[in-house]
């Protein structure tokens, strides 16, 4: 069923069930992936998928919501009155509304999507890749998590108030962990993913390299004692923290008491003021880019930390409504709609007189610890408390030598990092979550085995 | 035996689907699979959320959907679909056949026909009528957040879900079983502050085909245990980092066991070639206090099954006994690929995942200490009371998070400490396992991995470490 039939049969339903109010959010998929076992096919999968979620607003003016994968006729009958008698316990101390913005007119992006390749292709891309990565160095012993994938989809949005959007992309990804052995040493693992609008656009041979580098160089490890030591943040890495605290910015959070921040946050210094973070989820490299949210809110750039200093909150439209604002298009559909950050791009602010440009992770020859990767985010991160305590895969920088880390955890709290960022580097990078530059905080506690 | 005139052109839930599943079946070994196997579910859920004293979300949803792997030689491919019709179901046989390009159309196994049904819902269709109303789980939950209105708590949540699944599952190994599955969690989770100073406490509960067991929740008792650990954390220290030994509580204390050692005894990890233990069946691999058992047939506990979503009834799979590896968490594919005998722990988290070996109940069992003698045989280290979620690496190191810790001094609990996390190696830390507690319990979690996530049991008595990394500040 196409957007506009499946429009027309909700609309017919709801009359039908005299729901005068109603609005929906749908997807239609088809994936495909492929996994491989030292040339061999391992799993090859394909799925056709179907998501329909249905609100209705009843007489009292509460909110009921259904979700289903069944569309045919019967179905959506079925979810309409679901979500009618959900509304009976809609939330009475919060109501909700369509967007304000759901009809604005949307900023039209150029269709990026491409065609299936099919899975032969897929196959035989992943096998010549396993076996480059498994040729590039004799420690490489095998690559034990592997997958191609493409992926289909199409979104809609519509309401009874006449608002209609809708649009289909499409996003394929390679990621290669490989695992690396050597005698009498434990072993080693690392990897890369890389994401393209299909598998044509993926920079399959930096995939491979990446891989393979990183994984060669976590050979040389050992144990690194417990101390502070001056750390220097991975893009990647710095985008997951800032990710992981993301209820910072979130009014959804804020409301609900699990937010360092409050209403009267804006305008407070939280970071060094040569932070600047923006959540800009149409920038021209997310390749899983979204031109609206789950209530049809067209997507928008804004900033969120301006030279330090919080600058906006992420708004869904009820949230939006209680801070007397205008949503963000962060909304995701649900029976509490949840808000969320898209894409988030971190960079030097030009008031950024006090940092030391000395620290550059090219250039440096003094001690520091460089994360690579923070793990365990679920497991480590307190948000409501601003504290973490995380797993990373990194190096010990000293005089130019670097030495991979055994089993180690860095532990702060988010306030005390963002206040003693002590650089942040010209050059960002774009990586899977977000752009970001490397950036320096000093003294963090990491835990270690020596 | 195959019947020329298919009486269904959709599968209907509950009814017999026999004629129109063997079609399926013998089209896809008409065309050179070895083996196929189709998945059929059903689902009925439900969500609730109280927020101080309101319900602020209550997300029903249901749907329909097959899973259907076909294997060639060792390899296999799965399509999933929400199309139910004689027509969608042989579209997804045709699309797995051609994903595995099979040229050579001889089957290594014969396809006669599929078994006469075993139902083993037969008793639990009354469940979805017995389970409480939205109506019935709101006030309780109103209940339970009233009870944790007191002093210092700013933040009072309780929730509750509920998943009902009804599958039929049929392979052309003559496997045809259906079963209805229904799990039911409740959790209260507060947040406390005082000037700067701020906690967390939260507890889950669940079982496994139980449908009055939300009735029988003790919300006050559960409001008052979750209200003193986050009194007990409030003003608590950062625990200073380092190497030192611990105690782990019972109950969820077993994720440690999960994280550690039980992914690395699922099949899946042999073919990946990332689990140590791999060529140490019959070899000491932990302590010898250590027993491990993974299980899928405790009365009503979370990972409880009657059947595996591969048709095999689960077994009780002694894992460890006595420090040495006895038997791995196997499924078909692992059984296929392994060589190691399945053992009913092939799982998903629904019909869109093919199943894979996965952990059911898992615990340590009890040993002969009081919880009072492993914490005396200390001198100072650290007693995990409670602990929040963890996870495993591709080489075995592991990490997991305390939520509510305690040092020992002198062989004694002293003051409450908090951001601790235990990280080490499972190879290392199970022959540290040095010493099992006589108080066994289990507790529910949900566990994610390669199938999905699926309702799982970790458990142990009390039990010390004799040595560990806690990363601290």
């Amino acid at each position: 069923m196409k957007a506009k039939e499946i429009t027309s049969q909700i609309s017919k339903s709801a009359e039908f069930l005299n729901l005068i109010k109603w609005d929906f959010g749908a997807s239609f998929s088809n994936d495909y992936s492929v996994q491989v076992e030292k040339g061999i096919a391992k799993q090859l999968k394909a799925s056709q998928k179907q998501v329909l979620t249905i609100r209705v607003w009843n007489k009292s003016n509460l909110v009921g919501i259904t979700s289903t994968s069944d569309i045919s006729e019967s179905g959506i009958q079925k979810a309409l009155n679901q979500a009618s008698i959900a509304s009976e316990f809609g939330n009475k101390n919060e109501s909700t509304d369509f967007s304000p913005l759901a009809k604005e007119p949307i900023k039209v992006q150029e269709v990026r999507k491409r065609s299936p390749v099919g899975i032969k292709k897929l196959l035989k891309i992943l096998r010549e890749a396993e076996l480059k990565l498994l040729d590039s160095h004799k420690s490489i012993t095998s690559i034990p998590y592997n997958g191609l994938s493409e992926s289909f989809y199409e979104r809609i949005y519509a309401n009874s108030d006449g608002a209609f959007r809708n649009y289909s992309k499409s996003q394929a990804a390679l990621y290669l962990y490989a695992r690396a052995e050597e005698k009498n040493k434990k072993p080693r693992s690392s990897g890369s993913v890389k994401l393209g609008y299909g598998v044509d656009d993926i920079d399959i041979k930096s995939c491979i390299s990446e891989a393979s580098t990183k994984t060669i160089s976590h050979l040389n490890y050992s144990s690194i004692r417990t101390d502070k030591y001056l750390i220097c943040f991975s893009p990647e890495a710095f985008l997951t923290m800032v990710n992981a605290f993301s209820s910072i910015f979130n009014a959804r959070s804020i409301i609900d008491g699990v937010s360092l921040s409050n209403k009267d946050s804006i305008g407070q210094q939280i970071s060094n003021e040569a932070l600047d973070i923006y959540d800009d989820g149409l920038n021209e490299k997310n390749i899983t880019s979204a031109p609206f949210d789950g209530e049809g809110t067209p997507t928008k750039k804004l900033c969120l930390i301006n030279k330090g200093k919080l600058e906006n909150f992420l708004h869904s439209e009820s949230t939006a409504r209680i801070f007397k604002t205008i949503p963000t298009g962060h909304a995701g559909l649900g029976s509490k709609v949840s808000v969320s950050p898209d894409w988030l791009v971190v960079k030097r602010s030009d008031q950024c007189t006090d940092l030391n440009n000395a620290l550059n992770h090219s250039k440096y020859e003094g001690e520091y610890v460089y994360i690579e990767e923070l793990n365990a985010i679920h497991a480590g991160v307190r948000a409501s408390q601003g504290s973490f305590s995380l797993p990373f895969e990194g190096w010990l920088f000293n005089k130019g030598k670097k030495e991979s880390i055994e089993s180690a955890t860095v532990a702060g709290d988010i306030q005390y990092l963002l206040k003693n960022i002590v650089n942040i580097e010209i050059q960002q990078e774009v990586t899977t979550s977000g752009i970001s530059p490397h950036v320096w905080v000093n003294e963090l506690s990491i835990t270690g085995d020596a | 035996m195959l019947s020329s005139e298919i009486k269904y052109c959709e599968i209907e839930f509950g009814k017999c689907n026999k004629d129109l599943l063997e079609e399926v079946i013998f089209y896809g070994m008409s065309l050179g699979a070895d083996f196929v196997e189709i998945f059929l579910e059903n689902t009925d859920n439900s969500n609730i959320l109280a927020e101080e004293d309101y319900i602020t979300s209550v997300s029903p949803s249901f749907g329909k959907g097959a899973g259907i792997r076909i294997f060639k030689d060792k390899r296999d491919g799965f399509v999933s679909t929400n199309d139910l019709t004689k027509k969608g179901l042989m579209r997804a046989v045709s699309q797995a056949i051609e994903m595995l390009d099979i040229s050579d159309k001889t089957n290594k196994e014969h396809f006669s026909g599929i078994n006469e049904l075993k139902d083993y819902s037969t008793s639990k269709k009354s469940w979805i009528g017995q389970i409480p109303s939205i109506n019935e789980i709101s006030e309780k939950l109103i209940q339970s957040t009233n009870a944790l209105k007191k002093d210092k708590i700013i933040v009072r949540k309780g929730s509750y879900s509920r998943n009902w699944q009804e599958v039929i599952i049929a392979s052309s190994d003559g496997t045809y079983a259906t079963d209805i599955r229904l799990h039911q969690t409740v959790g209260l989770n507060v947040i406390a502050t005082d000037a700067q100073y701020r906690s967390n406490g939260s507890r889950r509960f669940g079982s496994s085909g139980k449908p009055n067991e939300f009735r029988l929740w003790d919300h006050e008792k559960a409001a008052n245990e979750v209200f003193e650990t986050s009194m007990n954390m409030l003003y608590a220290d950062y625990v200073e980092a380092g190497q030192m030994p611990v105690v782990l509580a019972n109950k969820f204390g077993g994720v440690i066991f999960h994280e550690a050692c039980g992914h690395l005894l699922e099949t899946t990890q042999i073919e990946r070639g990332t689990t140590p233990f791999k060529d140490k069946l019959n070899k000491k691999i932990a302590h010898e206090s250590v027993t491990a058992i993974d299980e899928g047939i405790s009365s009503g506990s979370f990972g409880s099954l009657s059947v595996d979503d591969e048709g095999m009834e689960p077994e009780k799979s002694i894992l460890i006994k006595d420090g040495v590896l006895k038997k791995f968490i196997s499924d078909r594919a692992g059984e296929l690929r392994t060589g190691h005998k399945r053992t009913g722990s092939g799982r998903r988290q629904n019909y869109s995942f093919a199943a894979a070996s996965r952990m059911r109940n898992t615990y340590i069992a009890k040993g002969e200490y009081s919880k009072e003698e492993l914490i005396n045989s200390i001198g100072d280290g650290l007693y995990c009371k409670s602990m929040g979620g963890g996870s495993v690496g591709a080489t075995g190191q592991f990490n997991f998070a305390v939520e509510e810790g305690y040092l020992i001094k002198n062989g004694k609990l002293t003051k409450p400490v908090k951001g601790a996390t235990l990280i080490g190696d499972a190879k290392e830390v199970m022959p540290k396992i040095s010493m099992c507690g006589n108080d066994l319990e289990l507790a529910p979690g949900f566990c994610g991995s390669i199938s999905g996530s699926v309702n799982v049991t970790v458990g142990q008595p009390h039990i010390k470490v004799d040595s560990i990394t806690v990363g601290g500040r």
